[in-house]
């Protein structure tokens, strides 16, 4: 599905992409290739979803907004109707399954940091269940890049 | 607001928001958002320029699909570390190229004594699991327990949604 040049394009741009007026052509330079080439291909990793996102990533927290990780456990006879009502929430940006006792983990992203609480405590009234929160304390590194 | 958030004014508005969707595929994507934001080209580069030096925009780049990488497999290590040294150690754990988020959270006691996370995507969980060997290896005797969480079911998925009044919908894929 993506060949070998496709995945050097993905790391490479993973690193960033330049701010000039020629961006592409300063990255196909680097990469061996022809402008329109990697232009072509950048298009085509993004229409097929390889690509999820090509441009500025904001900082969530430096433009006000915030965001919180939270874990439930939630047995398994209310499983459904709490998916149902934690996938319902507009703050409720990422919701994972994950394999332990804690099984829901999902991300609240509030254009104020000071909502986080009153919608983990409205998540706990809809659901009857508590709501651990887990604040990020210290960020080691951010970035999302991954081999390709 | 913060004050960073503040010191935003219409125009980096105006930019964020025409690339919040992508930037577009042509030879010359910042004078087309300068097109469309009614400034010129070089007055975008030193907005673009100027909003990455403050941390308004982490990065520009690309982010990709983890799955269509075939890095199917995501674990949440999660580490019981000593207070004393778990920044020293997070730095160094968080600059492992298989790690994608690293962070130091609260601990929940009794029902969760960790307080160190570290996200490692693999295409196997064997992969994941000798990733997690090697962060083990790397906490060493700081390290009181740990365990990973695998993730077995996308919920939801969704841009982050934020800042109304900046008019931007801030991404990031996770």
């Amino acid at each position: 599905m993506i060949d070998e040049t496709d995945r050097r394009i993905v790391n490479a741009l993973q690193d960033g992409f330049p701010l000039l007026a020629r961006p592409f052509a300063a990255k196909a330079a680097e990469l061996g290739l022809e402008e329109g080439d990697l232009i072509a291909r950048v298009a085509r990793l993004r229409e097929t979803g390889v690509v999820t996102r090509f441009g500025p990533f904001l900082n969530a927290e430096n433009i006000g907004g915030g965001f919180c990780l939270c874990a439930m456990a939630v047995p398994p006879e209310k499983w459904e109707a709490a998916v149902a009502l934690v996938n319902a929430q507009r703050e409720v940006a990422h919701n994972y399954r994950r394999e332990h006792e804690l099984n829901m983990w999902f991300v609240l992203a509030v254009e104020d940091r000071a909502e986080i609480e009153a919608v983990a405590r409205r998540i706990e009234a809809e659901t009857g269940l508590a709501v651990l929160l887990f604040p990020k304390e210290r960020e080691y590194f951010l970035d999302m890049r991954v081999p390709a | 607001m913060s004050g960073r958030a503040r010191s935003l004014d219409a125009l980096d508005r105006a930019i964020l928001e025409a690339t919040q969707a992508g930037l577009p595929f042509v030879a010359a994507p910042y004078a087309d958002v300068a097109a469309r934001v009614g400034a010129p080209e070089s007055e975008v580069l030193a907005r673009l320029e100027a909003m990455l030096a403050r941390g308004v925009i982490r990065r520009i780049g690309l982010a990709p699909n983890h799955y269509k990488l075939g890095l199917v497999c995501n674990g949440m290590s999660v580490w019981n570390v000593d207070d004393a040294c778990v920044d020293a150690l997070g730095q160094e754990i968080g600059a492992l190229d298989f790690v994608t988020h690293c962070y130091r959270r609260p601990r929940r006691l009794p029902a969760w004594p960790y307080n160190l996370f570290a996200m490692v995507h693999g295409g196997t969980r064997e992969e994941v699991l000798e990733k997690k060997a090697r962060i083990a290896d790397l906490l060493g005797s700081a390290c009181r327990a740990s365990d990973i969480l695998f993730s077995t079911e996308i919920l939801k998925k969704t841009g982050l949604r934020l800042a109304r009044r900046a008019g931007a919908e801030a991404s990031c894929s996770d």
